[in-house]
């Protein structure tokens, strides 16, 4: 039976071919630790580490490509941020819609003594920028949301939340673009985007093990490093250096894995994020249409528009629960997609759907419209099959 | 070899930002190459850029207000 990816909002697959070409050139033929030696080999794996932040600048209209640092995931970067800036006593501001990357560092550091304000979003999973207005104090430190919801794809207001955390001046907005980063453009001054955490795995179509966190000039001052260490810079000095991006890259990079997520961007830049996007948009749009017909028996999650959401589309069959359906669409259709709560119980709280969840079918670039419509026919084939019985 | 007195090396404080560099002076079509540090230099990363000292003053305005810090010595 053939398989049909479907999960592309846990991690892209297939990955473009250059970016396994890369990595292993750069087994074969470099190997060397980045960073670390003056000879040649090293000076190689430093180039390729470092046009992967260019790309990536460039990518997030970035100006210093040096004020990226890399992590392994963005749930590191996003916990650089929270337990790096976060005091006892300051007041950071979410939303309902929250992976747990952010919601349980924020629940923990409520435990600790930061006050915390989960903004509620709608049933759809929008969020009101008035709300979050109303909700900043004079000790609110922090506002961290996510850039699209990973249950109903849900695109949320970044820009006039944005405008609202640059206007108040003392205020830093981090970003979650676990579900963005190259499948939605993202320019950090435009969107006013202090912290920018990001994964390399998802619509990047790098490797696992890839990420990073953008910090504002400046804002570095404030966040202190998770963890500290060698960085093959000011060597002769037993205090970790203060400089971006070093502050937070503390021992030896993953080289091969980041020369893996260069090529994932390359290929990003070449196809253009707006393309990219255009295209998903029109494979979310063919689902979401074939869906609908079926209103009677699936309940639809999130904006319903796919113009206002990520490719990613949550639903549940009348009387199926999430898992047994998945089961059905693996054992019947080959179909890989996730069931359940997706990391995220507030977003599901938000939603209604907690705790059985629902079934998430997520799009990439590489599905024709052929498979949207095998996707589609799955869904009407189970349903045909449960009211047979 | 190139004769000792015609050249000179950018230090910084990092790889990093000696690749910025290297990138910011060789897209203005100056020479230049990374090398280890010599060992009479210290400096706080491995490799420094070496240029020929014509291109001095070309590589300070290069990198002045692009890279916080560097520093640059005659050989």
């Amino acid at each position: 039976m053939e398989t049909l990816y479907l999960d592309n909002a846990a991690t892209s697959f297939p990955k473009p071919e250059a970016m396994l070409a890369a990595m292993i050139n750069y087994s074969q033929a470099i190997g060397a630790s980045p960073g670390r030696s003056g000879h040649g080999l090293s000076i190689d794996a430093g180039r390729i580490v470092f046009e992967a932040r260019e790309k990536l600048a460039r990518l997030f209209n970035i100006e210093d490509p040096l004020r990226i640092a890399f992590t392994k995931n963005v749930t590191e970067a996003v916990n650089i941020v929270l337990f790096g800036l976060l005091k006892r006593g300051d007041h950071v501001v979410t939303t309902s819609m929250e992976h747990n990357s952010v919601m349980r560092p924020l629940r923990f550091l409520q435990s600790q003594g930061v006050e915390l304000s989960v903004i509620p979003c709608s049933s759809q999973g929008d969020l009101d920028p008035n709300d979050v207005h109303r909700a900043l104090q004079k000790n609110t430190k922090l506002v961290v949301m996510t850039h699209a919801s990973n249950v109903t794809g849900t695109i949320m207001p970044v820009e006039e939340i944005g405008k609202m955390t640059r206007n108040r001046g003392d205020v830093l907005l981090c970003v979650d673009a676990a579900q963005t980063a190259g499948a939605l453009p993202i320019d950090v001054k435009k969107l006013s985007i202090d912290l920018l955490a990001f994964t390399g795995h998802k619509s990047l179509y790098g490797p696992q093990g890839t990420g990073g966190l953008y910090i504002r000039e400046g804002a570095e001052q404030q966040i202190t490093p998770l963890m500290q260490g060698g960085t093959g810079s000011r060597s002769e000095f037993e205090a970790q250096p203060e400089f971006m991006p070093d502050k937070y890259e503390s021992g030896t990079p993953n080289a091969i894995g980041l020369t893996g997520l260069s090529a994932g961007v390359s290929f990003i830049l070449k196809q253009k994020v707006e393309a990219v996007r255009a295209k998903e948009e029109q494979r979310t749009s063919r689902f979401l249409q074939q869906l609908k017909e079926e209103k009677d028996q699936v309940t639809i999650y999130g904006p319903n528009d796919a113009q206002r959401q990520t490719a990613v589309v949550s639903f549940n069959l009348k009387n199926i629960s999430p898992s047994d359906a998945a089961l059905y669409f693996e054992e019947k259709w080959g179909i890989m997609c996730r069931p359940g709560l997706h990391c995220a119980p507030a977003a599901h709280k938000t939603i209604g759907t907690f705790s059985q969840g629902t079934v998430r079918f997520s799009f990439g670039f590489f599905h024709s419209e052929k498979d949207i419509d095998t996707a589609a026919a799955a869904v009407r084939d189970l349903l045909q099959k449960e009211n047979r019985l | 070899m190139a004769k000792k007195e015609s050249s000179g090396v950018v230090l910084f404080e990092s790889v990093s930002h000696a690749l910025r560099a290297e990138k910011l002076i060789k897209a203005e079509n100056i020479i230049c190459k990374l090398i280890p540090v010599p060992r009479h230099l210290s400096s706080d990363c491995g490799v420094c850029l070496r240029f020929n000292t014509d291109a001095k003053e070309q590589i300070e305005n290069i990198l002045r207000g692009k890279l916080d810090f560097f520093e640059i010595r005659l050989l």
